[in-house]
């Protein structure tokens, strides 16, 4: 009936201004960002573990110079492919600061697989003043806290430039056009060969780039893949469920003249 | 009357397809709820928290400390000659809980017995040190547990528990 | 025909306490039009939200801290630790979204079918308090994660009473419970938060009290008249009614599965900071519209008084609609100011999204006048110029009219 057609143009309306919402804020001034396709995007999309293990050595032996990860503990890294030996052994690696014990005073000890990811700095004022005067965020979110996620994380990393096309930036600040406003705080973090992969991967800019982005959208969103596969099971039941109520509908509308 | 009864079948007939559509109802129903129950359950951080480590160096012989183990109070305590001797000459059959003393502590380790202080009765923490056994004594309903933790008089069903635990070297204890 | 049974247990117990009773009359013996088509189905699914929001809350509280210092990380401890807690967190949210899609619906579909006339004011009117609560509801819910969104929302709501002249700061400074937004403020957030959605469901109660003292609106907007009008809720609207929540439910899961964070805003996954305010202040979507409005108005104790003017307004709808005629099907340039009054309120919920300046401005401010003037003249001015189409006599003479001239024989 053309009253039904009304209400679904509406109702679409309606989630369309949702869903304008959301482009309009992917709408930035700055460069448009590199697409990746990502083997966790898609609808059944999961984590390419090799990859994640990967970014997680970037990440260790990079980016942990200044930023923190602070809701991950050692205990998750089994969720990427670790095995539970391979995962107390990185933990044992780092000295976690416990305590206070019987005297009263803190010592440090070999972490554990219940040990979340220490900072690098004792606290965020420490860290400021580390890396002068820009925070370096924590990036257990990051992923999730940056319009275009892990498109823009792969596009900042890899798309530092020498050539600013006529920006000045000041002091202490670095030219990146993925950059909203073109010029951050944080000088190009990585370089070819910077680090030697543990699986041989050459690493390169670009790879470590993927790799690490790859492994903070896991660190952001670490039960994607269980929402993902249980999703898949729920919308095929509620379809089936709606099938089968729709045809109950009409046939106990049936009985009426 | 309304629209309904003018049907000549009446308004109650079931069938097949309509009992299918109500299952489906039900199963997704019960599906959902699991999610709400199952929150209730430990979270993955507080299952991880499993061990704890104890320096028992400083600890001399009559003495016990309390250590914190998952929320719960770990008796360490140092026995003395005369206190070891006391629970391995009970005989077995005066124990509501029948365990002898060997099986409460670890082989050549028997000054030291490591309980969890809970009382196996209603979950108050013993005080250590008294009662008619001079073991641990329950201030709430009145159990007196022996040298080796066990229970002698008293409400409690069952022996003060032994953690799972192992002495990492001479002086330090693994507890979880 | 009142309820009657032989079970001895149940005649004792419903004597004793009618539930029985009043389930009977409900679902049994009350008559519903037998022509309520699709957009009659938001009312049931906004019970069910209502109830899985209230539950979803529940337990979510069972798992989060109202402290400035422990929210995020509580929030975090939610999505990552707690035993489907990613799943209970974004049902919640994206609940909420579910929530306010579905009520306007509802609203639209009043709109459309003039269910606000005479005699059923109060059961709109009960409504309109519903929305307002639900806002402040929805509002205050979004600021506990304690996130920049979380936080420069709340600051930026709160500030809008400042433009009260007199009280108006002593007002913030009380609602804040101190200088700026801060932890007080968060714990009463999240009182707040917990208690409104029972205040939300007495007001449902009151809602369909006052449906059932009058009865159900239906697309022809014509009353009832004889047996042949009405059918039960039992089978009938049950069956139909499950049919719209697993419909709505595929719609939900999309959401919640896939797109869990798009009806969202990324810089509420940054810790809440009281020095620093985001590039780009956007309320939730459901509020856009009326955001809009608010900022459509250079002076801010007029565009505060848009704002809510443009909810009171609805207030008084049913006086101010004067025509005859209660559905849109048989008025036919009202049915077309309905379209137009749709779009507008799309217009504004995307110029609410966009920052208010050049081409943007202008258009929310045309929006924003054409929203009052849809309402103070063309609601009344219609009823005297429009000459409704004819009504049918009865509701049953036109559903079986209908039924003869298509196959199909049903608007499902």
């Amino acid at each position: 009936m053309m009253i039904n057609r009304s209400i679904k143009v509406l109702a679409g309306a309606v989630l369309g201004i949702g869903l304008m919402t959301g482009s309009a804020l992917a709408a930035g001034d700055a460069k448009e960002l590199k697409s990746v396709d990502w083997h966790h995007s898609g609808p059944f999309g999961t984590y390419d573990r090799a990859q994640v293990q990967r970014g997680f050595q970037v990440f260790t032996e990079v980016c942990a110079a200044c930023h923190s990860l602070k809701y991950i503990a050692y205990r998750n890294l089994m969720e990427i492919g670790f095995s539970e030996e391979q995962a107390k052994a990185i933990a044992a690696e780092k000295d976690i600061e416990d305590g206070p014990n019987a005297d009263g005073d803190m010592f440090t000890r070999a972490g554990r697989l219940s040990d979340k990811i220490p900072s690098p700095f004792p606290n965020d004022n420490a860290a400021k003043a580390s890396n002068g005067g820009a925070y370096p965020p924590d990036l257990s979110l990051i992923a999730k806290a940056r319009v275009g996620g892990e498109d823009y994380l792969y596009s900042l990393l890899s798309g530092y430039s020498e050539d600013s096309h006529g920006h000045e930036c000041g002091t202490g600040t670095y030219y990146n056009p993925y950059f909203p406003g073109s010029c951050l705080a944080m000088p190009s973090p990585i370089a070819d060969d910077l680090i030697e992969y543990v699986d041989g991967t050459p690493a390169t800019v670009d790879q470590m780039s993927k790799d690490v982005s790859a492994f903070l959208t896991w660190a952001a969103e670490p039960k994607m893949e269980e929402r993902k596969s249980m999703g898949f099971k729920v919308i095929i039941f509620l379809l089936i469920m709606s099938g089968l109520l729709y045809a109950a509908k009409r046939r106990i509308w049936a009985r009426l003249h | 009357m309304s629209a309904a009864s003018h049907g000549g079948d009446g308004g109650e007939r079931r069938d097949f397809l309509v009992i299918t559509a109500g299952a489906f109802v039900g199963v997704g129903a019960v599906g959902l709820v699991w999610p709400f129950v199952d929150q209730m359950n430990p979270s993955a951080d507080v299952l991880a928290l499993s061990s704890t480590e104890v320096d028992i160096s400083g600890i001399e012989p009559g003495q016990s400390v309390t250590i914190s183990w998952r929320g719960k109070p770990v008796f360490v305590r140092r026995r003395t000659e005369a206190e070891i001797e006391a629970a391995v000459s009970v005989d077995m059959d005066d124990l509501p809980d029948p365990q002898s003393d060997l099986e409460r502590h670890k082989d050549g380790k028997a000054e030291w017995l490591v309980v969890l202080g809970i009382c196996t009765h209603l979950g108050c923490v013993p005080l250590g040190f008294a009662g008619e056994y001079d073991g641990w004594f329950c201030p709430c309903h009145g159990s007196h547990y022996d040298t080796s933790g066990r229970i002698r008089k008293g409400p409690a069903p069952a022996n003060l528990e032994v953690p799972e635990y192992e002495f990492l070297t001479d002086t330090q204890i693994k507890i979880g | 025909m009142s309820f009657q049974t032989d079970n001895k247990l149940i005649k004792w117990f419903d004597d004793r306490l009618p539930l029985v009773s009043v389930m009977h009359h409900t679902f049994v013996q009350h008559p519903y039009p037998r022509n309520l088509n699709v957009a009659y189905q938001f009312g049931s699914i906004l019970g069910v939200m209502l109830t899985l929001q209230i539950v979803t809350g529940i337990v979510l509280a069972m798992h989060y801290t109202a402290h400035t210092s422990l929210a995020f990380d509580s929030v975090e401890h939610i999505m990552r630790d707690v035993n489907y807690g990613w799943l209970l967190r974004y049902m919640h949210a994206n609940g909420a979204s579910m929530f306010f899609i579905a009520v306007y619906l509802h609203m639209f579909r009043g709109l459309y079918y003039g269910s606000y006339k005479a005699p059923r004011e109060m059961i709109w009117m009960i409504g309109v308090v519903i929305l307002l609560v639900m806002m402040a509801t929805g509002f205050m819910g979004y600021v506990l994660p304690w996130g920049q969104m979380s936080f420069w929302g709340a600051t930026v709501i709160t500030n809008l009473f400042s433009a009260l002249p007199v009280v108006g700061d002593p007002i913030v400074t009380w609602l804040w419970g101190g200088f700026a937004v801060d932890n007080p403020t968060l714990n009463r957030f999240f009182s707040l938060h917990y208690l409104l959605p029972f205040v939300i469901f007495g007001l449902v109660f009151l809602h369909l009290v006052a449906l059932h003292q009058k009865g159900s609106t239906n697309p022809l907007g014509i009353e009832i008249k004889g047996p042949a009008d009405y059918i039960s809720f039992h089978p009938y609207f049950t069956v139909k009614d499950f049919f719209g929540f697993a419909a709505f439910g595929v719609l939900f899961a999309i959401f919640v599965f896939w797109f869990p964070n798009y009806l969202g805003h990324p810089d509420n996954y940054i810790p809440a900071d009281p020095l620093v305010t985001p590039a780009h202040i956007v309320p939730e979507w459901y509020f856009l519209p009326f955001y809009a409005i608010l900022r459509s108005v250079p002076d801010k104790l007029l565009g505060v008084l848009a704002m809510f003017a443009a909810i009171g307004v609805l207030f008084i709808l049913p006086w101010l609609d004067r025509s005859r005629v209660r559905s849109a099907a048989f008025r036919p340039q009202y049915k077309w100011f309905f379209w137009i009054f749709a779009l507008d309120c799309i217009v504004l919920g995307y110029a609410g999204s966009q920052p208010a300046e050049g081409n943007m401005l202008v258009i929310s401010r045309i929006a924003t006048i054409y929203y009052f003037v849809h309402f103070i003249f063309l609601m009344p001015v219609l009823g005297w110029f429009e000459r409704p189409k004819p009504l049918p006599t009865s509701i049953s003479e036109a559903v079986l009219a209908g039924k003869a001239s298509t196959s199909a024989g049903e608007n499902a």
